[in-house]
């Protein structure tokens, strides 16, 4: 039958040659050495030495550095942040992108271009709106102080303010996703019998599994690093609302360097995890 | 039984896709949607799986009014040009997908599958992805799929326009005979009038949102209803004001009654078969006939050489003018 060329017909990309479209063997060497070159003056380097300045002296200072309990509360803190803040964005982050591709809306295209605000709109901005709109004599602090709500200086302010900044990351990486995959598979399930939910589970979820996760990551590297925002929020209370970079700021200024860079390696180390793990557990066949 | 479509109009904007269509299609059978695109064939297929909804009529599945019914309580299987193959699932859980939806106990589940793999030629495919299989493959694992829920209808929407030529043909065949054993209702979707002829028991041609004609092939074939249904379905040249087909006109040496005098303007030879276009003095249109190699030997066919055409007795011509097209 149809058989014959199955196996052909599974494709090997990189075996292509794409003729007449390859560069030069030195502009090939060229591109790369400036690749190379700007990579590791803006990032190797600088996070290099990073690592280097924290492991100076040893393991042994820099557990002490760690150990303290101002920095084990300014850890739990951040964790805390930043979980919550990609719990929120990840929802919200594939329920928007369903709604922005799936949906025709009036206003539609103004919501899209909205939602991108966030990544252009400096931090220290958003902090100060939060405060403005939250705060004691904001529009809705005095009615949540009244009901026992604090939310500036205290722990939802800062998970609003590190929600509003790494807002459209989720969303982002899902969008393309879904435009590229299209309705049908969908449809296809709905004529097969499965019920919106039962479509979302077994369709969509697994077609834009790998969107979500990269999504998340980044979001979890921005919420962790986050600093303007949660600054101007928090008050930047010593073991009440220092979030990690912002005792990280405390140290270097106290001339502790030390901690300050030790601080700083554990939150490069979480990020770069983050990455690997992502690397790792990504089947090799896509992309 | 069947499928029933009552008066059912669909438009995007202010262009009417699908303009008071009513149909019947008979329980069992093979029925095909023929037309040129854009003509609303596709609309009326997705209609009635529920994946477009109507902006007047109803739609009958099996006796039951489902204008109303979300696709995925209507009982159709559909079958996309593009496949829509779940690429998260292997082929085994592509065919499984609608029985796992319903609960279905685990061996049954295998069971049915294995039988459809096996039904579908896919058996040994079973723990691939899709898009380890080619697109004739695919396709045959997606209609697998459709039927493992067992579906009171079939649509499929242009199944084979995906593929290629030699692949389509294949699939065709395999397609008439696969129905002749599961004797599903089927509705299919196609702008090849060839597919259609060969593979439906029922041919419903549909342009700019109407039915033009409902017949079995052979009816449709020899006795269209008009210009475009004839035209639609087949080679169609002129002599003497109507419309004939160019294999059904006779060509003699001599002047005999009913005769038009004609002389060869052009000799074309492809493969088995001989075209010749005839300039006929009487009119300005130029007249092709089709004749296989011998009759153009013997009757020595060559440019220049006068001779006399009429339709053969029994042809279907109808008058070339389209305000008489529908008087047969």
């Amino acid at each position: 039958m149809a058989d014959a060329g199955a196996d052909a017909a599974v494709k090997h990309p990189r075996r292509q040659r794409r003729l007449g479209l390859e560069p030069s063997r030195p502009t090939r060497y060229g591109l790369r050495f400036v690749a190379l070159l700007y990579v590791g003056l803006l990032v190797l380097l600088p996070l290099g030495t990073v690592l280097w300045r924290t492991f100076e002296n040893g393991v042994g200072p820099v557990w002490e550095a760690i150990n303290q309990p101002d920095v084990w509360h300014a850890f739990r803190l951040t964790a805390l942040v930043a979980i919550l803040s990609v719990i929120i964005n990840t929802i919200f982050g594939v329920g928007m992108a369903l709604l922005l591709v799936r949906t025709r809306f009036p206003g539609r295209q103004a919501l899209d271009f909205l939602l991108d605000l966030p990544l252009s709109v400096s931090p220290i901005v958003v902090g100060l709106a939060l405060i403005l709109v939250y705060g004691k004599n904001g529009w809705f602090g005095g009615a949540l102080g009244d009901a026992g709500i604090q939310v500036i200086f205290a722990t939802p302010g800062m998970v609003l303010a590190t929600v509003f900044v790494s807002l459209p990351l989720v969303l982002r990486e899902v969008m393309p996703v879904l435009r590229e995959v299209g309705i049908e598979q969908e449809q296809a399930a709905q004529s097969l019998g499965a019920s919106a939910l039962q479509r979302f589970r077994r369709i969509t979820l697994p077609t834009i599994k790998w969107a979500v996760a990269y999504g998340l990551v980044l979001s979890l590297a921005r919420s962790l690093g986050e600093f303007g925002a949660v600054k101007v929020v928090s008050g930047n209370l010593l073991n009440r609302t220092q979030t990690a970079t912002l005792v990280v700021e405390q140290k270097y200024q106290d001339f502790e360097q030390p901690a300050a860079y030790a601080i700083a390696f554990v939150l490069v180390f979480v990020a770069i995890i983050a990455i690997v793990i992502i690397s790792i557990i990504r089947p090799k066949e896509d992309r | 039984m069947g499928i029933e479509a009552r008066n059912v109009v669909k438009r995007f904007g202010s262009f009417t896709a699908v303009d008071d269509v009513s149909l019947n299609v008979t329980s069992g059978n093979l029925t095909a949607l023929l037309g040129p695109s854009g003509g609303g064939k596709s609309t009326l297929l997705r209609i009635i799986a529920g994946l477009e909804s109507p902006d007047g009529g109803r739609i009958l599945i099996d006796g039951v009014d489902s204008t109303g019914l979300p696709p995925q309580r209507r009982g159709v299987g559909f079958v996309f040009q593009h496949y829509a193959a779940f690429k998260h699932l292997s082929v085994y859980r592509n065919v499984a997908f609608g029985l796992e939806i319903r609960r279905r106990p685990k061996a049954e589940i295998r069971k049915r599958v294995h039988e459809l793999l096996e039904l579908v030629h896919l058996e040994q495919f079973a723990d691939r992805l899709p898009s380890q299989l080619s697109g004739g493959q695919r396709q045959r694992m997606a209609l697998a799929r459709a039927l493992a829920v067992e579906p009171k209808v079939l649509l499929l929407d242009e199944p084979f326009g995906a593929l290629d030529a030699k692949v389509r043909k294949e699939l065709r065949d395999w397609l008439r005979r696969l129905h002749d054993e599961v004797h599903v209702t089927t509705l299919f979707v196609t702008h090849d009038q060839e597919e259609a002829l060969e593979v439906s028991d029922e041919l419903v041609v549909i342009n700019n949102g109407r039915i033009e004609q409902i017949g079995s092939p052979n009816d449709l074939y020899d006795k269209p209803a008009n210009e475009f249904v004839m035209g639609f379905l087949g080679p169609v040249t002129q002599l003497g004001g109507r419309l004939v087909r160019p294999h059904d006109i006779e060509v003699l040496l001599t002047a005999e009654p009913g005769t038009i005098e004609a002389t060869v303007q052009r000799v074309q030879r492809v493969g088995f078969e001989v075209r010749v276009d005839f300039a006929t003095p009487a009119s300005a249109a130029v007249t092709t006939v089709q004749l296989t190699r011998g009759q153009a030997d013997s009757l020595g066919i060559r440019d220049g050489l006068r001779i006399w055409l009429r339709a053969a007795p029994n042809a279907s011509t109808i008058v070339a003018a389209p305000s008489l097209a529908k008087t047969l």
